[in-house]
């Protein structure tokens, strides 16, 4: 017969939500930003992530036997979204609302390219199927480790590190395609404007005209 | 690209730059959870209402008036630490944040007196 633990006073709780709260609302508002695109549906997601979870925080601490509880906040975050788009069928905002500002010095040369580098990046992220794209989210805005991110999105560890593999070999693959495609584009229109501008030569050219 | 896996790695990771949440959210949040945790007392306060009338349980609601008190001082020293974070000028931050920790004991107190209040009314 196993006996109940005893449930924690609720002054303890609170300040330890309180604690929880302080140390991962920065994270659960990038995984929302990134998540769904947009600031004011963050802000939502955000505010409704921590609702959630102040309400399930005595069981979750009961089962989570002290491990972190980070992937538990994200694993709502997570869930809520995916019912916001399910709800509303529709998937994340066309584009992420700004690119993040570089913080390190650059020439504006290089600052604009690091903007337009980075805007594809995140356009490449956007496109990816939802799973890799929260795993890369959960990999480097939150700098979550190959376990946190199996317990939030519910696999095994290894299935984590493959999910993150396999998603930055595709997010690469189509950045690849996405700049060999610009490069024919560009090859293309630049042929159709030379030969453009060699019949327009040539009806210059033309005699008696 | 491909050979240069760490470098695109790098530069994800720079791309997904963490996000500072707006300073509304974060009085949006807290409001929420102040809000909850006022609607938990205003449950407590009804069963009170009916539990009063045995005497076996007049500990109970004196004790859970310390602990709902104390419940509160989590939420409030969130909020003077909030109140000291936005007044970074220097040298004043440590005073800021000392005042901001007196309004809001001055608050907890001001709510623990009311609570006493109704408890000797009803009595």
């Amino acid at each position: 017969m196993s006996e109940k633990p005893t449930p924690k006073p609720k002054a303890q709780l609170d300040a330890e939500f309180s604690e929880l709260y302080r140390a991962h609302l920065r994270d659960v508002y990038s995984y929302a930003y990134y998540r769904v695109g947009n600031h004011h549906d963050a802000e939502d997601l955000t505010e409704q992530t921590f609702l959630q979870a102040y309400r399930h925080f005595e069981r979750a601490q009961r089962e989570s036997r002290g491990r972190p509880l980070r992937p538990w906040l994200i694993r709502i975050a997570h869930n809520l979204a995916a019912n916001h788009y399910r709800d509303r069928s529709r998937r994340p905002a066309s584009s992420i609302d700004d690119t993040q500002p570089i913080t390190a010095p650059h020439t504006t040369e290089q600052l604009v390219e690091g903007r337009e580098e980075l805007g594809r990046i995140l356009d490449g992220v956007r496109r990816l199927p939802d799973d890799r794209r929260e795993a890369l989210i959960m990999r480097f805005a939150l700098g979550m480790d190959n376990r946190e991110i199996a317990r939030a999105l519910d696999r095994s560890d290894g299935a984590a590190k493959v999910l993150i593999h396999r998603a930055i070999k595709q997010l690469q693959e189509m950045l690849d395609e996405d700049a060999s495609g610009a490069l024919l584009a560009e090859s293309a229109h630049g042929n159709s404007t030379d030969a453009a501008r060699e019949d327009l030569g040539a009806h210059e050219r033309t005699p008696g005209r | 690209m491909n050979e240069a896996l760490p470098n695109f790695e790098l530069l994800l990771r720079e791309a997904l730059a963490p996000v500072e949440p707006p300073a509304d959210l974060v009085e949006r949040v807290e409001g929420a959870l102040e809000a909850i945790t006022e609607l938990a007392a205003g449950e407590l306060e009804a069963w009170e209402l009916s539990a009063m009338r045995d005497p076996r349980n007049w500990a109970r609601p004196a004790a859970a008036l310390v602990a709902g008190g104390a419940a509160g001082t989590a939420l409030v020293l969130l909020r003077a630490r909030r109140r000291a974070q936005r007044t970074p000028r220097h040298g004043l931050r440590a005073t800021r944040f000392e005042q901001a920790a007196e309004r809001a004991l001055k608050d907890l107190a001001e709510e623990t007196r009311k609570q006493t209040r109704k408890l000797l009314d009803r009595r």
